[in-house]
């Protein structure tokens, strides 16, 4: 057994290298596949990432009237952080909305002094809530029209909920988001299944050139595993081979567009996300690479094996 | 030892390469198998080889079916056949050592007996200057040479070699044949086509001559005369 699988990892080495035509051409092709399935995942964080920052800038505000207590707007707090919904909630006493207020119109000096003239501080406090899903604001803005906790003595502690004034401009947000999430899964799906095929064409090709070759070992004895197992080898080697070459392309490739990523993207340095990930890039480019030629070839011997 | 049981094969366009053939080869036997191109001598080869199945009748090897052997078996069975082809089917990729040792590590033998049997079969057939040569760099000769000693480093029950002379000139024919004679004489059972009357007289052994599908001659001491 042993034996047998060192005299095919040899013949398997050694016909890779000889048949070095046949070999470029598959190593190129495998590369170009390979390229294309780190770019995928290049864009796709891209995408997951540009698309994070814009559903992190969607929020809800909820705006308490002036009366309403500190541990009723806590009870909500607390009320709200219970749904499975709301991804976090930040409460600003109304103190500290004053403060916001006026270091915003800190140049308005008419509003500034109508606000001093005030006794008291006209302003309520402010919860924000932000969703897991831009999708879920909707239920969540229902939770709050609709919860006991609201009111106390009958008496809304409420002033309002930003929602409905936002609400067209969040709805069109969640369905671009979830359009291009599908539309990037649907693209991605195209590009990897049109790279195996190239791929898996390109080594079939390259096994077509050696059908006699394989007869030929099955007409002097040997085993379907032995006939078999060299192209095997000779496609994980084109994989292996084509991986190590995506991957370094891949490192100036993303060294080159960082600075550009990294303005456009709001800060994702494409650079560093390669460098940091690299481990898993590595495993999944080298895997893919593995997988395709090893799955390539057997798929491509396999018809000539009925010998 | 071999035994072809009216074997009949059709083609898809009706052509009858073979019909209903039967034929018996005893051990140590050697068996020229004359006739046109056309007339079914490589068509009985692979029956022989299991490379392709009778439309009717059976092939029997020892008494055992061969076609109806299962797949681990009839590779077994491969490596008790040593095959010479005319167009020799070298491997391209592997120098005429690797591919006499191919035959040997297809069957299992281990490192020590390649190493020692591989230079031997290569120095019967005369080559063993050329055992790094790539078949590229071999003469048609020299390739067919390599692919006896692929053939025989098994020691097969059987040498089949279909037109093994046809690509070659006439003194690489001659030293063919002496090493088929010389194969037999050592007790294998040889088998070979040819449409070559030299080859035929030269061995003077037995010749079944074969017309559109059919044994319409079978002489146990024969020359040809189609």
């Amino acid at each position: 057994m042993m034996t047998s699988m060192k005299r095919i990892l040899r013949a398997g080495f050694l016909a890779f290298w000889r048949n070095s035509v046949v070999s470029v051409a598959s190593v190129f092709v495998m590369t170009v596949t390979l390229s294309v399935i780190g770019s995928i995942i290049f864009t796709q964080v891209t995408l997951q990432t540009t698309l994070a920052q814009i559903s992190d800038k969607v929020d809800v505000n909820v705006y308490f009237v002036t009366t309403a207590r500190e541990e009723d707007i806590l009870a909500v707090k607390t009320a709200l952080e219970g749904l499975p919904e709301v991804a976090a909630t930040e409460y600003v006493t109304k103190d500290k909305v004053y403060q916001d207020f006026r270091t915003r119109h800190e140049n308005d000096s008419l509003t500034l002094q109508a606000l001093d003239e005030l006794e008291e501080n006209p302003l309520g406090a402010i919860l924000n809530v932000r969703a897991k899903e831009t999708s879920q604001y909707a239920s969540i803005a229902q939770f709050l029209e609709t919860s006991d906790l609201l009111k106390k003595n009958e008496t809304p502690i409420i002033d309002k909920v930003n929602y409905q004034q936002n609400r067209a401009a969040i709805d069109k947000l969640a369905a671009i988001i979830a359009s291009s999430e599908k539309i990037g899964l649907f693209v991605t799906a195209i590009l990897v299944v049109m790279s195996i095929l190239i791929t898996f064409n390109t080594i079939r090709l390259a096994i077509f050139t050696s059908k006699d070759e394989i007869t030929v070992m099955r007409l002097v004895g040997a085993s379907s595993a032995f006939s078999r197992g060299p192209f095997i080898v000779q496609g994980i080697m084109a994989g292996l081979s084509s991986a190590v070459i995506a991957l370094a392309i891949f490192y100036p490739l993303t060294y080159w567009l960082a600075p550009f990523t990294t303005d456009f993207f709001s800060g994702l340095n494409l650079f560093s996300y390669y460098v940091d990930n690299f481990p898993q890039f590595f495993l999944m480019i080298m895997g893919s690479g593995i997988a395709l030629g090893s799955i390539s070839s057997v798929l491509a011997v396999r018809k000539y094996l009925k010998v | 030892m071999i035994y072809f049981d009216k074997v009949t094969k059709t083609y898809l366009d009706n052509l009858k390469a073979l019909d209903e053939v039967t034929l018996s080869i005893e051990p140590k036997e050697m068996v020229t198998i004359v006739g046109h191109s056309g007339a079914g001598k490589s068509t009985l080869i692979k029956m022989l080889l299991a490379e392709d199945e009778p439309t009717t009748g059976s092939v029997y090897f020892e008494s055992v079916d061969i076609h109806s052997l299962k797949r681990s078996l009839l590779t077994q069975y491969r490596r008790r056949i040593g095959i010479i082809f005319q167009d020799f089917r070298l491997l391209p990729h592997k120098t005429a050592y690797e591919n006499v040792a191919f035959a040997m590590e297809a069957a299992g033998r281990s490192d020590e007996e390649i190493e020692s049997d591989v230079p031997y079969a290569l120095e019967l057939v005369d080559l063993r200057e050329k055992i790094w040569n790539f078949p590229s760099e071999l003469s048609g000769g020299e390739r067919q040479r390599v692919a006896i000693a692929r053939a025989i480093v098994n020691q097969p029950d059987v040498l089949v070699a279909d037109e093994p002379t046809g690509n070659l000139d006439p003194m690489n024919t001659y030293d063919v044949v002496q090493i088929l004679k010389k194969i037999h004489d050592l007790g294998t059972t040889v088998i070979l086509t040819t449409h070559n009357k030299g080859v035929v007289d030269s061995i003077d052994k037995r010749v079944v001559t074969m017309e559109k599908g059919k044994i319409i001659k079978d002489v146990k001491h024969g020359k040809l005369t189609l």
